[in-house]
């Protein structure tokens, strides 16, 4: 067995832990801290299956972003729905027989790749070219949307330009699934695909990520508006009252 | 202060280029030991300052699920970036919600994340250094908590929970702004933000009541701690006495003696405002809070009404229930709150704003107006920034948009809306909110205004607009002010239930 394949089996062992456990930690101090006070922007909605649609909108749509900046929409949700895609996609490499719902969505997965290219570049250019985006912009900003944009580039040069041996990459994850190292084609692009989704995996639970799962977690748009009808208060607020 | 100049109107609305620098010299006054021993704060800034602040931030990371998820979550996408009132008025970076709140985010990430300890350069974390804390009080001190930039942000982080935030970790360490601690200062000590003693206040009410005679014929009471009332009225103290707020108070005793609603105000009670939500505290905001409910256990009152306040009734609104047991539905268990919940009267809503109040007896037919009175305005309405993003009336999502608009309707004959992208949820502030309404900050109120007035200017060329209703103390304090370094009439601001007293039918019911 070649050094490359244990290597990035083994880095993928660890990435997957520092992700699931960072976002397991994360999630959690979210859950377990309170909101003491009742902050949704209004208007909201009143019931709880009010606010379930809200966030659904939110999360599906974008919608506040919508409403603030069409470039910044569109270029953020192409990106994300041809991410969604392109890792439903992706599923194919970890499924033996492959899920008749991604032998559907295959074709347009592949074309995803190129649309969530587009975004990518539409988001960085805005953080390059509008001033106020610019200023507000840290080193790792620019870095993280290179390192999606060359995760994006590096499938795409895989599938259209210079192939890599697609089964043996699917038998490595078979493998991998299974606690076992099987041997990756020796392909530079591929070891860069591979090693930058190991990265985006084990920089998720500690960066400006956290937006995925923080936005389930946002008062002001998770909660119902119904401060008259329903007492609420946290447990650090009740002890106030003793 | 007084040669304040307003800045030029954007012949198109575009979003501006930046000024990097151009308000650090605008700090507010700083409170002085006397003010800030007064709320229990360190007087000056304590020595340890560095390691209490961090402290302080860890605290409330661990108390406010908000500021945690908002420290995390930003991914600097740039959607807030041109709403802000201040940014558009001042083109200060720094006033971009998104780069306030990186003033802290730097130190969280520095203090609190892993990347930040390690790499702090990379992801742009910075050591709480003097110069720092003294950043975030300048910049902290120019945002008013009006929550526009919350509508926008695709996770719905909110500037206000942030700037709150940073305001409390500065009182920890003896580092407060001297306009809203002394504010608070005098609930504590006199019962309302001005500091109109009992017996003033008395005296203003016995006034108001003659004025009202002599005006109308009618004997409109104005009651004071009268035991035993149906309706408690919570009003802000600029009511009393301010102009144009007092007309706006004339209007809701005319809507209570017409309607012929037993009332009071309270002398314990007179101040409907709560400063403490502006600087973050929950003890101070419980505290100040805790009027109300006392007044209300004492009187015996059955029902609580707000006055025109906009984060007043942000806090009676959202806050109350929390904090007082103002409002409905705690546990069977719950002493505390159901000690007041079971004086208070179920079929009305609790608390209720005022204009909930006279909306839902025009509703009943219990109010009858003279609309010709009002012919002489053309109105617009300026939606305050805490009523349109911090609460609601009514019992529908955005009722606190179509009631006192309704109200207007059906008062007056003219009324014409503002830009749809400047009101209801995406209104502006009008400059002087969330404890910014203070002479040292008068350049950053006039910037802030800018939006608004720019607005305004379109009604007023198109429509021949000539009154702006408002439901808020400090707008109407703010406008009255600025709107005059803009070039327009001062007397154009009033009170919602300003215009329904100049057309109330009085006396026949």
């Amino acid at each position: 067995m070649d050094m490359a394949s244990i290597l990035i089996a083994i880095l993928f062992y660890f990435a997957t832990l520092i992700f699931v456990v960072g976002l397991f930690y994360r999630i959690n101090t979210y859950a377990r801290t309170p909101a003491p006070l009742k902050i949704p922007t209004t208007p909201a909605p009143t019931t709880q299956t009010g606010v379930v649609l809200r966030m659904a909108r939110e999360v599906v749509f974008f919608e506040s972003l919508f409403k603030a900046n069409l470039w910044t929409w569109a270029a953020g949700w192409l990106f994300h729905a041809s991410l969604l895609l392109v890792l439903m996609r992706h599923l194919r490499y970890f499924t033996d027989p492959v899920w008749g719902w991604v032998e559907l969505i295959q074709p347009f997965g592949m074309y995803a790749g190129i649309t969530m290219l587009l975004g990518l570049c539409g988001l960085w250019a805005r953080r390059l070219f509008v001033e106020r985006i610019r200023y507000i912009s840290t080193p790792s900003d620019h870095l993280m949307l290179l390192l999606l944009i060359g995760i994006a580039a590096s499938g795409l040069v895989m599938k259209f330009l210079a192939h890599t041996d697609v089964i043996a990459v699917k038998n490595f994850f078979l493998g991998w699934m299974q606690l076992s190292v099987m041997p990756l084609p020796a392909d530079f692009i591929l070891y860069f695909h591979l090693l930058s989704v190991v990265a985006l995996l084990a920089i998720f639970p500690i960066s400006k990520l956290l937006h995925a799962p923080g936005v389930f977690f946002s008062p002001s748009r998770n909660q119902a508006d119904n401060p008259r009808e329903k007492r609420h208060i946290a447990p650090w607020a009740t002890k106030l009252e003793k | 202060m007084a040669d304040v100049a307003a800045p030029p109107y954007r012949t198109i609305p575009i979003i501006p280029a930046l000024k990097p620098g151009s308000m650090e010299g605008v700090k507010s006054f700083v409170a002085n030991n006397k003010i800030n021993e007064a709320l229990g704060f360190p007087g000056q800034l304590v020595d340890d300052w560095h390691d209490k602040a961090i402290a302080k931030m860890g605290e409330l990371l661990t108390k406010y699920r908000s500021l945690k998820v908002y420290m995390d979550a930003c991914v600097h996408c740039g959607a807030c970036s041109d709403k802000c009132h201040y940014f558009i008025g001042t083109q200060d970076p720094k006033n971009m919600p998104v780069a306030r709140q990186d003033l802290m985010r730097s130190v969280y990430r520095r203090y609190f994340t892993l990347p930040g300890k390690l790499l702090p350069k990379l992801v742009g974390a910075r050591d709480l250094t003097r110069d720092v804390l003294d950043e975030w009080y300048t910049y902290f001190h120019q945002c008013s908590e009006c929550r526009r930039c919350s509508v926008f942000c695709p996770y719905g982080i909110d500037t206000a929970e942030v700037t709150m935030a940073a305001r409390e970790i500065l009182d920890s360490v003896g580092y407060g702004q001297k306009y809203a601690n002394e504010i608070i200062g005098k609930v504590h000590r006199i019962g309302n933000n001005l500091g109109l003693p009992g017996p003033a206040l008395n005296d203003t009410l016995e006034g108001l009541e003659e004025d009202v005679k002599d005006a109308t014929g009618i004997d409109v009471r104005f009651p004071i701690d009268v035991k035993g009332a149906e309706v408690l009225l919570i009003t802000p103290s600029a009511d009393f006495f301010a102009e144009p707020h007092i007309d706006s108070l004339i209007g809701y005793a005319k809507v209570f003696h017409a309607t012929g609603t037993s009332w009071t105000l309270s002398s314990m009670a007179s101040e409907a405002g709560n400063f403490g939500m502006f600087i973050g505290n929950y003890d101070q905001l419980r505290k100040i809070a805790l009027r109300i409910r006392e007044a209300a256990l004492e009187l015996g009152v059955k029902r609580i009404v707000v006055g025109e306040c906009g984060h007043a009734w942000r806090v009676a609104y959202s806050f109350w229930n929390t904090l007082t047991g103002v409002g409905d539905g705690a546990d069977e268990t719950d002493r505390f709150a159901q000690m007041l919940q079971k004086q208070l009267d179920h079929r009305y809503k609790q608390p209720m704003h005022i204009c909930e109040f006279t909306w839902d007896m025009i509703g009943r037919g219990a109010l009858s107006f003279n609309k010709e009175a009002n012919d002489k305005h053309i109105i617009t309405f300026h939606d305050s920034c805490n009523v349109a993003r911090g609460s609601r009336m009514g019992d529908f999502a955005g009722g606190q948009f179509e009631i006192p608009r309704n109200i207007i309707k059906a008062v007056a004959n003219n009324f014409v809306e503002m830009s749809l992208e400047t009101t209801r949820e995406q209104t502006f502030c009008c400059g002087g909110g969330g404890g910014l309404l203070t002479d040292d900050l008068m350049d950053l109120r006039v910037k802030g205004a800018l939006p608004r007035m720019e607005v305004l200017q379109q009604v007023v060329d198109e429509h021949g607009v000539n009154f702006m209703a408002t439901i808020c103390a400090i707008c109407k304090a703010q406008f009255t002010k600025v709107m005059p370094i803009y070039g327009f009439d001062r007397r154009m601001v009033g009170g919602v239930h300003q215009l329904v007293s100049n057309a109330i039918i009085l006396g026949d019911k």
